[in-house]
């Protein structure tokens, strides 16, 4: 098993290697086109701002090869965002794996949203062994809004879609390295796929 | 729905944790690691490491323990302390840090919020803020507390709000160590006059504190520091009691 976290400068991405050293997996920050591609599992992860993760993502080449990838893909966070169609930050164009597009919460709740949230509604065994309202660690200003296709919803200033799934590509909305033991189960659960 | 956050403090000096009362007299509370890894086994929502003798001996922060709690922790944690540019805050990051606090340095030069926001977005840059209450008005202090500035509290949190800041950390010089509670009032009016989270600091003694400071006080997260280390509060005990007054937290 080796798993290829994507590296494209993005805030803090050691936890996540971190967190797969501590359930015993082999990972490795690459933005090498042939690790990223003959890997077992691909982490794309993601702080930060939207249209200059975009441009550093373009620089490497990263944009066309990223949607093209077969192995499972769990994009995190703004990893998630990126891989939707577009988003309100900075009105980013995404790599349209996810066919819909990331919008900005209103001024009727604090924003950032920083904290521990109830994720429901979970469809997919990327969530085995996860209780619903189960709470993961969140952190972001723009979200994809609630989908028939989700594969779990959050409540903030509405319903809202905070996990999803299409073929081979994973996303979560949440940091599961920074969610205690269930966030841990679901990398675990992600490296079994 | 989202938490309120609890969060333990570990005041570090020489690789050590301490907690000063009022900021004075350090006492010794303990291996950081450890306590990092205890805490966040008994509940703790988010951790904050302040290397409280950094601004004012100019030492960096302690890079390797934030390597060493990262690879041990599964929670997020901010560290802070003498944070005076992007090289600084690149380093923590790199090294596993979640988010970086800045507290004297963004006071003395406004522009390294936006410098900070616009290269590692503003969910990771938290500007703490030391104020007292002088006659009727909350003045900003700098070094720890010892050094007054003319800045208002609250025009100073409009203004890092507007600058790129993600979340405040406000402490009340007249409560810290006290435990005498936290400064509801002026954490309610700080809640009302910015859209970012505020998080409060100094002051508290006992559960009811912390009830008080999510219902009057209108936090968005409550940090402590020695009602913690010295077994004073047990982190989950807080949590059930905060549930059964209907205050929303992780458990």
């Amino acid at each position: 098993m080796r798993v290829a976290i994507i590296d494209y400068g993005a805030g803090n991405v050691k936890s996540l290697e971190f967190a797969f050293k501590r359930l015993g997996v082999n990972s490795s920050l690459t933005s090498n086109s042939e690790d990223i591609i003959s890997a077992d599992k691909v982490i794309f992860p993601g702080v930060g701002e939207a249209s200059s993760a975009m441009r550093k993502l373009k620089l490497t080449g990263l944009d066309t090869l990223i949607p093209e990838l077969k192995q499972p893909v769990l994009g995190i966070c703004l990893g998630m965002q990126l891989l939707c169609n577009f988003s309100e930050e900075n009105d980013t164009k995404g790599l349209g794996v996810f066919d819909v597009d990331v919008v900005k919460f209103s001024k009727q709740v604090k924003v950032p949203q920083i904290g521990w949230n109830t994720i429901y509604n979970l469809r997919s065994e990327l969530f085995d062994g996860i209780n619903n309202n189960e709470f993961m660690y969140l952190v972001h200003s723009y979200f994809v809004p609630k989908l028939d296709t989700a594969i779990a919803l959050s409540d903030y200033e509405e319903a809202y879609t905070t996990a999803l799934k299409k073929d081979n590509f994973y996303g979560v909305q949440f940091h599961p390295e920074k969610s205690s033991n269930a966030g841990e189960k679901l990398l675990k659960n992600f490296i079994e796929l | 729905m989202l938490t309120k956050r609890i969060i333990p403090c570990l005041d570090i000096k020489n690789g050590r944790t301490v907690k000063g009362v009022n900021f004075v007299n350090l006492r010794d509370a303990g291996d950081p690691v450890e306590l990092a890894k205890l805490y966040s086994e008994n509940g703790a929502d988010e951790l904050v490491f302040l290397d409280i003798s950094a601004t004012e001996e100019r030492r960096k922060t302690l890079t390797k323990l934030v390597h060493d709690v990262a690879e041990q922790i599964n929670i997020p944690f901010t560290v802070g302390g003498g944070i005076s540019s992007i090289e600084d805050v690149d380093m923590l990051l790199k090294n596993g840090a979640d988010k970086v606090s800045i507290n004297s340095s963004a006071v003395k030069r406004p522009d390294l919020i936006d410098e900070l926001s616009n290269t590692y977005g503003n969910q990771c840059i938290v500007v703490a803020i030391d104020a007292k209450l002088i006659g009727d008005e909350w003045i900003v202090h700098l070094i720890g507390g010892k050094e007054p500035t003319s800045i208002n509290l609250f025009d100073w949190a409009i203004e890092v709000e507007k600058r790129g800041a993600g979340e405040i950390l406000f402490t009340s010089m007249n409560n810290d160590g006290s435990k005498e509670g936290f400064a509801n009032n002026a954490l309610a009016r700080l809640s009302n006059c910015v859209n970012i989270p505020v998080i409060a600091s100094g002051g508290a003694g006992n559960i009811s504190h912390f009830i008080d400071v999510f219902k009057k006080g209108k936090a968005d997260a409550a940090l402590a520091a020695s009602v913690f280390h010295f077994k004073e509060i047990g982190i989950k005990t807080l949590k059930k009691e905060l549930r059964q007054q209907a205050i929303s937290v992780r458990l």
